[in-house]
């Protein structure tokens, strides 16, 4: 097993350096499993206008894009949170100065089944249930069943961001966890699928995934506020509680082909493709 | 010229040969030098019998209990689903199965084996989930239970060739000898041929076993992958119905993420390093076996 792991990720490493030292017109974006069809978007269009260049798009989560941003397996990482203060050390060890670049803004859906009738959860009673502290549904208006809990694996900016902004309500001393019996899920999509199949589920997500199979549930920040669902319009005009910025990370200022394609993000045409792949223009 | 071709062509496989033991000496250094590092953070006894697994928290509490007993609770249901079914498939084609059934069954076998396990997951995810959630009518399908079924279906090509192979190199005397002696065919299988072939079959299911403990895409996908220590209760099928975290699964959801040189780095070569000494160990036990049957015969 870990032979093969071992050798699997040699083969990796080499397969993509080769790639990256063959050709001065092409690079490599790599991170965010929330941004990969964002990134796959503006590629194609990208390529579609600049032909002869290349941009390969690559996902595995936002802290696997900073360790190929670190080891110089990639030219951009892709991240929906910031670089932690290990990371920035680590890659100036190496040599590498990372700088972000917000290209979008991003809502955080919680999903159940669309048979479960609670629709609306304010921020406090999420904590309570992704932190095990209530376990039954009964216990936020709804029927009387133990509670499922789905979470990313840790490897994904949506699960750190999750646990700072809602488990630990943005708190730097707070020591919450998610519950020990959430199930990790290795994607977004298998928390849709699993959502989608079962009645006392409850997950999160970018809310590009979300679909008629899921309910996407009203979130208040207190119960003085208003509930909201996440939608293109409250996310912008910041009624959503749950947004978060996404980034691009890039070693020192841009240069050559990686600046032409960040500002291809950055342009008026990069920003419709935001739009048109359910997250949020920052333009 | 030609003592001299030969002389080459010798060395060179010499060469091949011994490669293999050179990158198995240096791969075990390379765990060992990453996963030992661990322990200038936290104390190997703490590491083994911690109940929480948070590596990515502030100070991380690394325990590995959890992931321990997560698979060891698909191993053994693995174990229970796949030994008797794989021993008797070993049997009926070895002993009772005529030509052209043989030869498809031994096909079908070699085809299971050829299917990638990331496909079985896939399978096992859309199939066997959902069945598992509703037949046991639990709150959730993706137990070590379903992970269990699917690594049966792993594991049971090694069983059933290495099995096959022990039954098959039983003398034919002795069969002869029991059926002159008026057993029937079944009183020759049970009393006879199993016996005779007891320490291949051994062998068989210990590699099928290390086979199973290893693996981790399948698992990774079905299982659910929560560090929670099972609890042994009649109403979740002794532990097998609820979620778990295999060690395996660990190390692959999170060597992506682990900051080089981090504890939680150093902790998943160390879940390597027990991975490895349990493989390890399964292997040398089988081989063990494996070679009393040869001087037997």
């Amino acid at each position: 097993m870990i032979k093969k792991i071992m050798l699997m990720s040699l083969i990796l490493l080499y397969a993509s350096a080769a790639f990256a030292g063959r050709d001065k017109n092409s690079i490599q974006v790599k991170g965010s499993d929330t941004m990969v069809n964002l990134g796959q978007a503006w590629a194609e269009k990208y390529m579609e206008n600049n032909s002869g260049d290349f941009v390969a798009v690559t996902g595995g989560g936002s802290g696997t894009g900073f360790s190929s941003l670190i080891s110089g397996t990639c030219d951009i990482a892709m991240s929906s949170r910031s670089i932690k203060d290990k990371e920035i050390a680590l890659a100036q060890q190496k040599g590498i100065n990372p700088k972000e670049i917000k290209v979008a803004l991003d809502g955080l859906a919680v999903v159940v089944n669309p048979k479960n009738p609670v629709s609306k959860l304010t921020i406090d009673q999420l904590a309570k249930i992704f932190t095990g502290k209530v376990t039954n549904w009964k216990e936020v208006g709804g029927t009387d069943s133990k509670i499922t809990l789905l979470s990313r694996e840790v490897n994904s900016g949506t699960h750190v961001y999750f646990k700072e902004h809602v488990l630990r309500k943005m708190d730097p001393n707070s020591k919450e966890e998610f519950a020990p019996g959430a199930l990790m899920l290795p994607s977004s999509q298998a928390i849709a699928d699993e959502v989608a199949n079962n009645s006392s589920a409850i997950g999160y997500y970018g809310m590009g995934y979300i679909s008629l199979k899921q309910k996407a549930v009203h979130v208040a920040k207190d119960e003085k506020s208003s509930y909201e669902v996440p939608t293109i319009e409250n996310v912008i005009n910041g009624k959503y509680p749950i947004s978060r910025p996404l980034f691009l990370y890039i070693n020192g200022e841009p240069q050559g082909l990686v600046k032409k394609f960040v500002d291809f993000t950055l342009s008026k045409e990069g920003q419709e493709i935001v739009l048109k792949t359910d997250f949020v223009p920052v333009k | 010229m030609r003592k001299f071709k030969e002389f080459i062509i010798e060395k060179l496989v010499l060469i091949s040969g011994l490669a293999s033991i050179f990158f198995v000496i240096l791969i075990f250094l390379f765990l060992l030098k990453e996963g030992l590092a661990l322990f200038k953070f936290v104390n190997p006894f703490e590491f083994l019998s911690g109940k929480s697994w948070y590596p990515i928290s502030e100070p991380p509490q690394l325990g590995i209990l959890p992931l321990i007993l997560g698979s060891f609770v698909v191993t053994i249901g693995a174990a229970v689903i796949s030994i008797p079914i794989g021993v008797a498939c070993a049997l009926y084609i070895s002993e009772i199965a005529p030509g052209k059934i043989k030869e498809a069954l031994k096909g079908g076998i070699e085809l299971l084996a050829a299917i990638p396990s990331v496909v079985l997951g896939f399978i096992g995810m859309v199939t066997l989930v959902p069945w598992v959630k509703s037949v046991f009518n639990l709150p959730t399908g993706l137990t070590a239970l379903s992970g269990s079924i699917m690594l049966a279906f792993m594991a049971m090509p090694t069983i059933v060739s290495v099995a096959e192979d022990a039954l098959y190199s039983v003398p034919k005397s002795y069969k002869e000898g029991a059926l002159a002696l008026g057993a029937t065919h079944w009183q020759t299988i049970w009393r006879v041929m199993l016996p005779a072939a007891s320490s291949g079959i051994l062998a068989a299911v210990m590699l099928g076993i290390g086979r199973v403990i290893g693996e981790t895409m399948a698992v990774m996908m079905i299982t659910g992958n929560s560090a929670v220590i099972p609890k042994v209760l009649f109403s979740n099928l002794f532990g097998f119905a609820q979620p778990v975290r295999t060690m395996t699964a660990t190390i692959a959801a999170e060597m992506g993420e682990a900051v080089v040189g981090s504890e939680h780095y150093f902790a998943l070569f160390a879940i390597g390093i027990v991975l490895f000494v349990i493989s390890f160990a399964i292997n040398v036990t089988a081989d063990l076996f494996l070679h009393r049957e040869h001087k037997k015969v």
